[in-house]
């Protein structure tokens, strides 16, 4: 054992884990400094974060990864990043770190109320990506619902930079009240301007109200896309993955062209700390974008 | 030809010696509060002479040998794992300077300890050390500070020669003779191993030399030379060792067992007996995960942030905003067992159980993995029928 370091003679084939890409980081478990420039509030329990880095230059990532945000002092939380990953903001210009968080736990609490100028750690790029080129001389199909747009963002930005590669482009969003609708006025601005067909829903709607109520999965059956060499991309709670996947198998669309982001306690973001865990993966570092292929048996047990 | 030696017991103070001038922090079974642990062993005097153990299902009990062995007893009640992975450790540590508008910086907490020389580990423990190395170290993303205290290990294992009645290493394929060599690695398992010999009146130490380095060491204790009569000898008494083996687990088939059990009415009989106490992951010397804790000042000025052992039956281990993913205790026993003895295979290349028998002996409830896995065999048709356990 003494005779070659630790780490030599990394020769196993039969793993299968640590599918996402790696960091050049001497020590991924260090976080890198931002500060943080504007909180944007987006809903009434929803907020934007914007950041640039202290020092260094900012870092790069693809559409799907997720990062490991640190409020001093207070803990960590994985987020997605939801920011072009051209790193450019809508009129092109370099853009700041975008992550889209919601309000529901003592670290996001103290991301979304920290003053401009605070500075909070941020460590990755981590995780596995959503790939949209994939799908390019076909369909695509964007489900989501609530906040799941954030972590799509990035790949919706990805297809609208090359437009014309791809046929009909789908954005199917539910929210669960009118109020709670994320980036509309960019959804808007997609349909106009980038040849987007969004469709929105709310589960509970205000008296009076004029748009459609209903599950996001009832869009779905109604679309226009040809189900047999579509992409579908699915970003939001389990309890909406689960009946979108399935409304999409239903139509045709092989489970193979469906990627999901899923969702689980993470603590480091690169397979080390175990609570990701569903059966053989890692969801960091096997996810957090996986095809339904190889997600729908795990999905369907409870509590695995 | 196998370079084979003899040590009496008086050269184990002159080993010792040597490791320690040689720069090592020499770690072995020791005993501490009637329990053999693993700890710092400075002289023969720290070894368990004469002390034997009884481990049967929530059952543990040192006792008086009737011969003067240093090693006549089974897996100590915790293995070498913290030794490479503290139950706590520094990740970072940051400082915050209100002036600058809230501003921190982080540090590095680097490990700087001396090399560990690892003296009378058991094959079952050796081999989650090397279950470690693939977990914790050959990865995309290595855990930094186990791959620090692993750097320059050296390994005088002791082949075991006396299972409790909870150990199943021989069914597990790790022991209680450990392999020459890693599987995964190919890199040679040991420096040195040891027999433990004691018959009639002679007392002696059966030395096989695994490396240039254990050779070394060999050379400087003076050992005298063995034969190949010596090494049958070894050899025949960790046959007998794992042919008194009670306890099984069909490695063939457990993983597939597993696999095919996820719906299995056999959760809601575990968990009825257990108490999601914890204890089974915190002595098992694979389990590896953890959690961060941040421990920050009155003034939030300086902050550390901690790395902790954590275990998959704790409620808050899969929490996420709204509720745990695995809820019910069923879920979280269904998790435990299946990463161990199946889905571990599908991310490692091996199975995450090395038949050391902890989780049966510290299990208040005396679960039993063996237990479990024959009965899972059993309810789902896949088991083999040879993989009885002691019911």
């Amino acid at each position: 054992m003494t005779t070659a370091p630790v780490d030599a003679g990394i020769t196993d084939s039969a793993r299968v884990t640590d599918s996402a890409p790696g960091t050049d980081s001497p020590d991924p478990m260090v976080p890198r400094r931002y500060a943080i420039t504007k909180v944007r509030e987006d809903t009434r329990d929803t907020f934007t974060l914007l950041l640039e880095p202290v020092d260094g230059p900012p870092l790069t990532f693809r559409a799907g990864q997720f990062t490991m945000l640190h409020a001093f002092g207070v803990g960590e939380v994985p987020i997605s990043i939801s920011g072009d990953p051209r790193g450019l903001d809508d009129d092109g210009n370099p853009a700041p770190l975008e992550h889209t968080i919601r309000n529901v736990g003592a670290v996001t609490r103290a991301l979304v109320n920290a003053p401009p100028g605070t500075q909070v750690g941020v460590r990755g790029p981590f995780g596995t990506t959503w790939d949209v080129a994939d799908a390019v001389g076909n369909d695509v199909v964007f489900v989501t619902g609530g906040i799941g747009l954030a972590p799509l963002r990035p790949a919706i930005l990805d297809v609208l930079a090359e437009r014309e590669r791809y046929g009909k482009v789908l954005l199917l969003y539910g929210s669960r009240t009118p109020d709670d609708i994320l980036y509309g006025a960019q959804m808007r601005r997609w349909a106009d301007l980038n040849d987007v067909n969004v469709q929105r829903t709310v589960d509970n709607a205000p008296y009076g109200y004029k748009g459609r109520v209903g599950y996001v999965t009832e869009l779905i059956a109604r679309a226009g896309f040809d189900p047999r060499s579509a992409w579908a991309f699915v970003c939001g709670p389990e309890a909406m993955m689960r009946p979108a996947a399935s409304s999409l198998t239903g139509r045709g669309v092989p489970a193979s062209h469906i990627r999901l982001s899923m969702e689980r306690s993470m603590k480091c973001g690169i397979g080390l700390c175990g609570h990701c865990q569903l059966r053989e993966l890692f969801i960091c570092v096997d996810g957090p974008v996986l095809d339904y292929a190889r997600l729908e048996p795990l999905m369907n047990v409870r509590e695995l | 030809m196998d370079d084979i030696r003899i040590l009496a017991p008086s050269d184990l103070d002159t080993l010792i010696a040597e490791l320690r001038e040689r720069g090592f922090r020499v770690v072995g079974p020791t005993l501490r509060d009637e329990t053999i642990v693993t700890g710092d062993i400075r002289s023969a005097s720290d070894l368990p002479r004469g002390i034997g153990d009884i481990q049967e299902a929530a059952t543990y009990r040192t006792r008086q040998r009737d011969d003067d062995a240093y090693f006549g007893f089974a897996a100590p009640a915790q293995s070498t794992k913290p030794v490479f992975f503290p139950s706590e450790e520094v990740v970072w540590r940051g400082k915050r300077d209100h002036d600058q508008g809230g501003h921190f910086t982080a540090e590095r907490d680097t490990a700087n300890a001396s090399p560990v020389a690892l003296l009378g580990v058991r094959s079952c423990d050796l081999r989650a050390v090397q279950i470690h190395d693939q977990v914790l170290a050959h990865r995309q993303f290595k855990d930094v500070h186990y791959t620090a205290r692993r750097d320059g290990t050296l390994v005088i294992a002791v082949a075991c020669g006396v299972p409790a009645a909870t150990c199943f290493c021989a069914s597990m394929g790790t022991g209680p003779r450990p392999a020459a060599t890693d599987p995964q690695t190919g890199q040679p398992s040991y420096d040195l191993l040891l027999t433990e010999v004691i018959d009639g009146d002679t007392h002696h130490f059966v030395a096989e030399v695994g490396t240039d380095a254990g050779r070394d060491i060999a050379d400087a204790v003076a050992a005298s030379k063995g034969t190949a009569k010596d090494q049958a000898q070894a050899i025949d008494i960790t046959n007998a060792a794992a042919a008194s083996q009670t306890r099984a687990i069909d490695r063939n088939t457990v993983h597939d067992v597993l696999r095919a059990s996820a719906e299995s009415s056999r959760w809601e009989d575990v968990a009825n007996r257990c108490l999601g106490c914890t204890n089974c992951t915190m002595v098992c010397p694979t389990c590896f995960c953890t959690t961060m804790s941040d421990v920050s000042d009155l003034a939030g000025e300086n902050a550390e942030r901690h790395r902790v052992w954590d275990s998959c039956f704790s409620a808050n281990f899969s929490y996420i905003h709204g509720g745990p993913t695995r809820e019910s205790l069923k879920a979280r026993y269904r998790q435990w067992i299946t990463h161990k003895l199946s889905s571990w295979e599908d991310q490692f290349g091996m199975l995450g159980c090395v038949g050391c028998g902890r989780c049966i002996t510290w299990c208040p409830a005396g679960i039993d993995i063996t237990e479990e896995a024959a009965a899972l065999g059993r309810m789902s048709g896949l088991g083999s029928t040879a993989s009885a356990a002691s019911t």
